[in-house]
């Protein structure tokens, strides 16, 4: 097995904002003190007229970004994705979601993969809290070339947006060619199969990558599908690996409470589509601090269970 | 003591009585609402649409233009009225105030009504928002200010001192915050509720330029609107001494008014203090 390049998203998206930065006068960038964390800073040190470092003050950093929004600046705010949307939900409802307003909120540290820090610092609820708000279209790339992709489309695209991603180094999955038409609300398939379909978002496509390879030794043949866009969620796709395969698995790392695997749950219901299905992610229980490897381990979200869900779905 | 012109003063005397009747209507017709509030803050507002800001109602995304934030949302009807007499709507719009399929909603909603800059109604947004507003004025070296209505009991609100501190630490001396100090908010007295004072020195302490005044008096608002634009490296604010219910004699000071909209009897009282304090200031001109 070929080593895998590990690359941090985190640079990905620092490095994508310098290049906005450059191309776009009105891109404006926020942080509340952790802008060595979010990678942040890359541009605070390019442009440093244009970012506004507003301390540990969340909510006022919010509204403010609608505010700069209203003037026709384009603001990315980021910080930790626990304080980027649960501790500021109403600031983003009113002053971002209800108003429309053209502000970007790029969080990092989504996930049980933070490790260490333990369940604060582990959101597992923010796909969910984004989910519900109206106007809102909430993002998780999933490896470093897609993560700067995906801020460039966010800052192409008019309207209010949430994208997480990991902490840690993710292996690489894409070139930059092979993401040249990536849409935002377009899933890709990475690999194909006609037995049973793995929807994966974020940090989870790289597992569900390797679980295919360990399915395909047993004779299984899995689709993998890369749900960028949790919202709004390539319906279409859903429907089609629903008909072309015969189960459906999803993984995010996140709550299977209001996630990813509950959108594709609702378009199960609401369509009468009768399929085998396993929702992977975060059983509605906060977690605790370790390694991010042995957490996943532990509440079972590697490829190891996806592999296990997989056979138990097609026996 | 006035700097301005007495035409002008009475001028305003009576869009304000104009923009009270306004109130009382809009609230009487929708059976819902703020009218307190709404009556304490208005007297501010029609001097900043009337006689402060630069702005144009034909062109309400006019970059260059002033904006006012009405943090406190619930005061919607003092804004609406003060809109739509200054042009940025119908009129008749008014009347239809939180009623389905119409325009305007119980609270203020940027985009979707002219003239509205901020989406408000959960207190303690705006001043952040605002400060958003001159740190992108300070960007493009544009000269308009900004102009943030917050309640005294929206100060509660602990964002409001996130946005002061941040206000005060970018120097944002475009940026020019009015409290409406009517000393009372739903489950009574300021004081008893949660402790505000001492307003200026708070403020103080977190280095912004602090003026105080009578919040109905049109040639004091007019004077300290000039004094606190004219600050230099931090922002201001206006503490309005204000009284709740303003104009309406059994509305003044009167929390049962705070969210509760007048009754037909109480419109027609309403109404009728407002038009005979209307042809008083008429025949005194």
């Amino acid at each position: 097995m070929s080593q895998k390049v590990m690359v941090n998203p985190r640079n990905s998206y620092g490095e994508a904002l310098v290049e906005l930065g450059k191309k776009n006068k009105n891109i404006v960038v926020l942080d509340a003190d952790l802008s060595k964390s979010t990678k942040t800073i890359m541009f605070a040190k390019k442009y440093p007229e244009r970012f506004f470092e507003m301390g540990i003050a969340e909510a006022n950093m919010i509204s403010t970004a609608a505010g700069l929004a209203s003037c026709g600046k384009l603001p990315f705010v980021s910080t930790f994705a626990v304080f980027a949307t649960g501790r500021v939900y109403d600031q983003i409802r009113m002053d971002i979601a209800y108003s429309n307003a053209n502000v970007k909120i790029f969080a990092t540290h989504g996930g049980i993969s933070v490790g260490k820090d333990g369940a604060s610092h582990q959101m597992i609820e923010d796909i969910a809290l984004m989910r519900v708000m109206p106007n809102m279209t909430v993002l998780a790339p999933s490896d470093a070339t897609q993560t700067g992709k995906i801020v460039h489309l966010m800052a192409e695209k008019f309207g209010p947006m949430y994208a997480r991603i990991g902490r840690a180094n993710a292996p690489l999955i894409y070139s930059k060619k092979d993401l040249e038409d990536l849409k935002i609300g377009k899933g890709i398939v990475v690999e194909d199969g006609s037995d049973i379909t793995i929807v994966s978002t974020g940090t989870m496509v790289e597992p569900a990558l390797d679980a295919r390879k360990e399915l395909l030794k047993e004779g299984i043949k899995a689709r993998v599908i890369d749900m960028h866009t949790i919202k709004p969620l390539d319906v279409a796709l859903i429907k089609k690996s629903c008909k072309d395969t015969n189960a459906i698995i999803t993984a995010e790392e996140h709550s299977i409470v209001g996630g990813l695997g509950a959108a594709v749950a609702e378009i199960l219901a609401d369509n009468n589509i009768n399929t085998k299905f396993i929702r992977m992610g975060v059983k509605d229980i906060f977690c605790e601090s370790g390694e991010p490897s042995d957490l996943l381990e532990k509440y079972k979200l590697n490829t190891k269970y996806m592999v296990k869900n997989a056979k138990k779905l097609l026996s | 003591m006035s700097d301005f012109d007495e035409k002008e003063i009475n001028e305003l005397k009576l869009k304000a009585i104009k923009a009270r009747k306004h109130i009382i209507e809009m609230l009487y017709q929708a059976k819902s609402g703020h009218p307190g509030g709404s009556l304490s803050a208005v007297d501010a507002i029609i001097s900043l649409y009337f006689a402060h800001m630069n702005h144009n109602p034909k062109k309400p995304f006019w970059p260059d233009r002033d904006r006012f934030i009405l943090s406190k949302g619930h005061a919607a009807p003092a804004l609406y009225s003060v809109l739509a007499e200054s042009g940025y709507f119908d009129v008749r719009e008014l009347k239809k105030l939180r009623q389905i399929n119409c325009m305007l909603q119980g609270h203020p909603v940027c985009k979707h009504i002219p003239g509205v800059e901020a989406s408000t109604g959960s207190l303690g947004h705006g001043l952040s928002f605002g400060v958003g507003v001159a740190l992108a004025g300070k960007l493009d070296k544009k000269d308009y200010r900004v102009y943030v209505m917050l309640g005294d009991g929206e100060t509660n609100e602990g964002q409001v001192w996130e946005a002061a501190a941040v206000a005060s630490h970018y120097k944002l001396d475009n940026l020019i915050a009015m409290i409406d100090r009517n000393y009372l908010q739903i489950d009574g007295k300021t004081e008893d509720v949660l402790r505000l004072e001492p307003v200026k020195d708070r403020w103080k302490a977190f280095g912004w330029k602090v003026f105080e005044i009578d919040g109905h008096n049109f040639s004091e608002i007019l004077k300290t609107l000039n004094d606190a634009t004219n600050i230099q490296n931090r922002p201001a604010l206006i503490i309005l001494n204000t009284i709740k219910g303003k104009g309406i004699s059994f509305m003044e000071n009167n929390v049962d008014f705070h969210g509760v909209p007048p009754n037909e009897m109480e419109r027609n009282l309403a109404i009728e203090e407002l038009t005979l304090a209307e042809k008083k200031l008429e025949e005194a001109i």
